[in-house]
């Protein structure tokens, strides 16, 4: 089937003014917030190899664009910005001093299915917090995150924070079968909260699944996380342990209020290693920014480092800012033809004045008028 | 207290997410029936809304919000794999997905009609039969019979329409009931109210249990 002339892929979009002006004031007001943080920006090439970003990439390949470059290799669209960071990071930046701390608006590309309604180009604008481990720096972007979307003016919003060893040590001391732990992860993954108590139910430990399942509503208050610093697992009480740290550190900056804990909630588990957090607003049914801890995407670009980050995804973001972009005020100045060089001037002086000011020849009349709209 | 919308599926399940959604308590609009024509109704005071939308679209409205919440057949959720949060397994309107076709007939063409497409193609590949499938909207019993395909694959209850039709049930895929569901956003931004919701259901389901 060829395409009209005015279809685009699948997934894409034109951006027209209005919408293309909130997208700007944003960005630059989260680009601002970021700065005053210490956060640089950095931009990345739209096509990488898909032999080392693509591997690396959170996102899994048959969601990729892939074509083929000029010496014959496979290259992908961007599918994330993280990836290609992390390549920049141990290349370019390889002898700048650590943390650092980076922050992008980019967009990036993943395939969709037909009649999904799913977008394949995605902006995002995110930060990442490079060679830095422990919740300091996690707490930092949960912090980053809210101050971030209070500067947008986002309607009413709540953070999600997880923590992947977490579920992982409570998965393992009740489920010694490794094969019905994956099948639980699975569940998880899909959001298939039936499934995943159903299993559960079957377990053993009677007591121990009800605690679980306890744990499951949504944790709203740090207290709720305190019994787990008892556990008998280790891997439970370290990560209890840096959650509730987190939220101290969340208390000093007053934020707390926008916390919940959901030990449900899982990224992709082969890439997240700790925290994960995801964003939510009002009037959005969708998430607005997600992101966690990823220590181990580094050793992939040939040198280990500790590394945390989010995104905010621009698309559902915008929907949620209570932003007004007027459009600015209009100034036509009109001139006779042969009055050229005397309009050009004039337009000269009223824009250093701050007008917005488009020439319009007029031979009706006999000097230079403008008129604001 | 905030706004619930709540997505209703029309058809065979209408009646029983009803009367689960009654008997828990739940105060449903006088109007919201079978036979109205309204397509949302609202109950103001419980400050709940409740709309009414094919089955198979319900996932759809759940998964970009328009619903925080709805109820929907796990067959829906099998095939249009939305994002969104299964919650509570409601235990009403069971029935099962399940191959079907005509007796003693050797499959020739492995053509495959059904309603349910990517539930069919997934079934096929994990037993490791390729085969080829058809979408149907209705009626597809109709497909054998005159020779467009092979097999079926569709919802099964009490096996009448089959048996009407000299069809026989040949392998069950999964065993299906009516799911609650919700938007990501909504369960953690009105995750109090959620939470309200899902044990108001709950207990009365495990009441019910009890006594049956």
């Amino acid at each position: 089937m060829s395409p009209e002339a005015f279809e685009k892929p699948i997934g894409f979009q034109d951006v027209p003014p209005k919408l293309a002006r909130k997208k700007r004031e944003i960005e630059s007001r989260l680009s601002h917030v970021f700065s005053s943080w210490g956060y640089q920006e950095v931009m990345t090439p739209m096509l990488e190899y898909a032999e080392t970003v693509g591997r690396a990439s959170a996102i899994s390949e048959d969601k990729m664009f892939r074509l083929i470059g000029q010496e014959r290799a496979m290259l992908i669209l961007r599918p994330d910005q993280t990836a290609p960071i992390a390549r920049m990071v141990n290349s370019l930046l390889q002898h700048e001093a650590l943390p650092l701390r980076l922050f992008y608006h980019a967009s990036v590309f993943r395939t969709q299915e037909y009649a999904a309604g799913r977008r394949a180009e995605l902006y995002q604008s995110g930060v990442e917090l490079i060679g830095e481990p422990g919740v300091k720096a996690d707490a930092e972007l949960l912090a980053l995150a809210i101050t971030a979307l209070q500067a947008c003016q986002t309607s009413s919003f709540r953070l999600v924070v997880g923590h992947v060893e977490l579920l992982r040590g409570l998965l393992e001391s009740i489920c010694p079968s490794e094969e019905q732990r994956a099948q639980l992860t699975d569940f998880l993954i899909h959001r298939d909260y039936v499934g995943f108590e159903a299993l559960l139910q079957q377990l053993e430990d009677k007591e121990a699944v009800a605690d679980i399942l306890q744990l499951c509503r949504g944790l709203d208050h740090k207290e709720y996380l305190e019994p787990l610093l008892s556990h008998s697992s280790n891997r439970v009480v370290k990560a209890a342990k840096q959650l509730i740290r987190i939220w101290d550190i969340l208390e000093d900056y007053g934020y707390e209020s926008y916390l919940t804990v959901d030990i449900r909630l899982l990224g992709n588990i082969n890439y997240y290693t700790g925290m994960y957090l995801e964003g939510f607003a009002d009037g959005v049914g969708f998430a607005i920014l997600s992101g966690g801890r990823y220590d181990q995407l580094y050793e992939q670009f040939g040198r280990p480092l500790p590394a945390t980050g989010f995104a905010f995804r621009m698309n559902n973001l915008i929907e949620t800012c209570n932003i007004e972009c007027m459009e600015p005020k209009k100034t036509t100045l009109f001139y006779p033809k042969l009055q050229r060089k005397a309009a050009i001037a004039k337009s000269k002086e009223l824009r250093e004045l701050g007008y917005t000011v488009v020439l319009q020849i007029d031979d009706t009349q006999t000097d230079i008028v403008w008129r604001e709209e | 207290m905030e706004l619930l919308t709540i997505a209703m599926p029309k058809g065979r399940i209408f009646e029983e997410a009803l009367a689960i959604l009654a008997d828990a308590g739940i105060p449903v609009p006088d109007d919201l029936t079978k036979e109205t024509r309204k397509l949302i109704l609202t109950a103001p005071e419980a400050q709940l809304a409740f709309f009414l939308a094919k089955p198979m679209d319900v996932a759809t409205y759940v998964e970009y919000g328009v619903a925080d919440l709805g109820i929907v057949g796990k067959d829906v959720l099998l095939e249009e794999s939305r994002n969104v949060y299964e919650l509570l397994d409601l235990q009403i309107s069971p029935c099962r997905v399940s191959v079907a076709g005509l007796p003693d007939k050797d499959t020739v063409n492995g053509r495959i009609a059904t309603k349910y497409p990517s539930i069919a193609e997934k079934y096929f590949r994990g037993i490791g039969e390729q085969v080829e499938v058809v979408k149907l909207n209705g009626s597809i019993e109709l497909a054998p019979l005159i020779g467009l395909a092979d097999r079926i694959v569709d919802i099964v209850s009490t096996g009448q329409t089959l048996r009407e039709n000299g069809l026989v049930e040949l392998e069950t895929i999964t065993s299906v009931t009516s799911r609650l569901i919700a938007n990501r956003a909504s369960y953690q931004l009105k995750y109090k109210r959620v939470n309200r919701f899902y044990d108001q259901l709950k207990k009365h389901i495990e009441r019910r249990g009890k006594v049956d």
